[in-house]
């Protein structure tokens, strides 16, 4: 439902008890894209402190006068937050630890609703309510316990010292997915039966249908949790935190916030541009993606 | 019979093998933790030998007679009581603006989406940046006026607020989006109708949006609660939980127990027992919510 840009106002000036019955059309337009600055402003200030910041030279932060756009705009600080930490390696492991564990969590979400949805299984159900009782249960509570398994998990002899520090130990207990097996469960059961039961008539396995026929179908569905994943992974804070005990191992988002100076003297030219590497390759996705990403979300909630 | 047996045997060996390493991963990462923490919750912890003694309810007595943890249950209902009334709030404003016929509201809704997809502790070093009490952009536009800018996060009075205002601003997007939604799915005739019948638009607001929104309303007032306990990088990366414990809300607690100084494995697994019951009971509202919402309509 549409509301008229005059309705909006009248509605806003009822709640604070404005006796203004008759507001014009003009100024109600003027008045709603006013607010729409102020809403768009008040995103967008924050991210253009952020990359003014990456761009001034120290002279121009560490003052009593900043300007809001650089004097002399510089890539020094990106060249100095590259060169001056082992960024190579908090770069790497971020995007390692990223890929295989979204990866592995597509491939898991297709395989398990393409299992829920077309594969006969006494105990289907019981598996789909396991699954979806497990988006009840937060990581943050089970950290410790966790930890604990991670440590002392040997992975058939080939981590003997345990996993803790290792790219399996970040990625192994975030690779299962609840959310993204039932957006795929629900868009599967929208795939006629017919088109699967005509590769099956032809001779296809389990393997060749999914690959052949389910997949192309639903490749929307499919980009929607690709995405959801690659961005939950690449912003991961907290178990990344405890799992690696190294600078070597560490991801990018734990590298950013270890720039921050406990005595005050941070560099912020430094550490704004490393944020903004940090936050560039998340950008681009939702810039691409953003339709997916959206539409993901807002599936669960409406449609309820 | 015995060959229709032989084909769902083989259905069943391909459905373990589709699904098999989902759950199995869930069996020991989800579900084992939840037990364990169970059993921590009951045991003297030795991380060393990675043994447990039994002692009753001995780590509930500590964890409750400890005195920072009413302090932390009071943050943790301020942070989440405030968080959910402004994300509410200011998303159906927002939502209700964005929905009219104006030029650009999609970009600007893209824009208002967008932090929500940004790493929290990119986020959270950004506004530390903005926040500085010397060189930061609040310091900058207070400055004419001659109204020192406040020292946001060392001030205990003020950093409860910073951290509110910085998560709000991440995740208002999220419930405008949710909103919108919602209001694209009120049927247009009902305001047709209510417009010929005479209601005017603020008794079309109260009597078809409202309601109308009331599902949506509470789905989001129950993420947002479910969210906001989970808050963990912003605070870590801002504030640690400080200054003096002002910003310290249990997830941070937890945290803070298992893995910094004067670790305490016993109040770890309370606190994760304390917090799954929580979160638990406020699903399980929804739950029943939501049953009773599809049978009778």
């Amino acid at each position: 439902m549409e509301f008229a840009p005059r309705d909006f106002f009248i509605i806003l000036f009822s709640c604070f008890q404005v006796p203004i019955m008759k507001v014009s059309k003009l100024v109600s337009k003027i008045l709603g894209y006013a607010s729409m600055t102020a809403l768009a402003l008040l995103i967008s200030i924050p991210i253009f402190w952020l990359v003014s910041g990456a761009l001034k030279v120290n002279s121009e932060i560490l003052t009593a006068n900043p300007t809001l756009w650089p004097k002399e705009p510089t890539l020094n600080n990106f060249v100095r937050a590259v060169t001056e930490r082992p960024f190579g390696s908090y770069f790497i492991n971020s995007v390692i630890t990223t890929l295989i564990g979204a990866l592995a969590e597509v491939i898991m979400a297709i395989t398990t609703a393409y299992a829920l949805v077309f594969v006969r299984f006494p105990f289907r159900n019981a598996v789909f309510v396991l699954l979806l009782a497990a988006l009840m249960v937060p990581e943050q509570i089970i950290i410790f316990p966790n930890y604990l398994t991670v440590a002392n998990m040997t992975l058939f002899g080939l981590y003997p010292k345990g996993m803790l520090n290792t790219y399996a130990g970040i990625i192994l207990p975030g690779a299962s997915i609840a959310f993204g097996t039932f957006l795929l469960r629900q868009y599967f059961r929208t795939i006629p039966t017919d088109l699967v039961d005509a590769a099956k008539v032809d001779g296809a396995g389990h393997g060749l249908t999914l690959l052949n026929v389910v997949v192309p179908v639903a490749m929307p569905a499919i980009a929607t949790s690709a995405m959801l994943s690659f961005t939950a992974k690449w912003n991961e804070y907290l178990w990344p935190l405890i799992v690696t005990t190294t600078d070597q191992m560490r991801t990018l988002p734990i590298a950013i916030s270890r720039l921050l100076d406990a005595e005050g003297n941070t560099e912020w030219g430094i550490v704004m541009a490393a944020t903004l590497i940090v936050i560039i390759p998340v950008i681009f996705v939702f810039l691409f993606a953003q339709r997916y990403i959206v539409e993901g979300i807002a599936a669960g909630a409406v449609k309820g | 019979m015995t060959k229709a047996f032989r084909r769902d045997w083989r259905e069943w060996l391909v459905f373990l093998a589709f699904a098999g390493p989902n759950v199995l991963l869930f069996a020991i990462f989800t579900y084992y933790p939840l037990f364990r923490n169970f059993v921590l919750a009951f045991q003297d912890y030795n991380i060393f030998t990675n043994e447990g003694e039994w002692v009753g309810l001995d780590n509930f007595k500590r964890f409750f007679a400890d005195p920072s943890t009413n302090k932390v249950f009071e943050n943790t209902l301020v942070f989440t009581a405030s968080v959910v009334a402004l994300i509410l709030a200011f998303g159906l404003l927002a939502a209700l603006l964005l929905n009219q016929k104006l030029k650009f509201r999609n970009p600007v809704r893209s824009l208002l989406f967008s932090p929500t997809v940004l790493a929290g502790s990119a986020v959270a070093v950004v506004w530390i940046y903005i926040f500085d009490h010397r060189y930061g952009l609040f310091y900058q536009v207070l400055r004419p006026f001659n109204i020192p800018a406040p020292h946001w996060l060392l001030d205990p009075n003020w950093a409860m607020a910073g951290l509110i205002m910085v998560y709000v601003w991440k995740n208002l997007g999220y419930a405008t989006v949710i909103y919108i939604a919602g209001l694209q799915a009120i049927p247009n005739e009902l305001y047709e109708a209510a417009r010929v019948d005479g209601a005017n638009a603020w008794d079309r607001f109260r009597h078809i949006t409202i309601p109308g929104l009331s599902p949506v309303t509470f789905f989001l007032m129950v993420t947002s609660i479910l969210n906001s306990f989970q808050a963990f990088d912003i605070i870590r990366v801002m504030t640690h939980g400080g200054p003096v414990n002002a910003t310290n809300v249990l997830i941070y607690r937890l945290y803070e127990l298992g893995f910094e100084t004067n670790a305490d494995y016993g109040k770890v697994a309370v606190m994760g027992v304390l917090l799954f019951v929580i979160m638990f009971v406020v699903t399980l509202f929804q739950l029943r919510y939501l049953e009773r919402r599809v049978s009778y309509s």
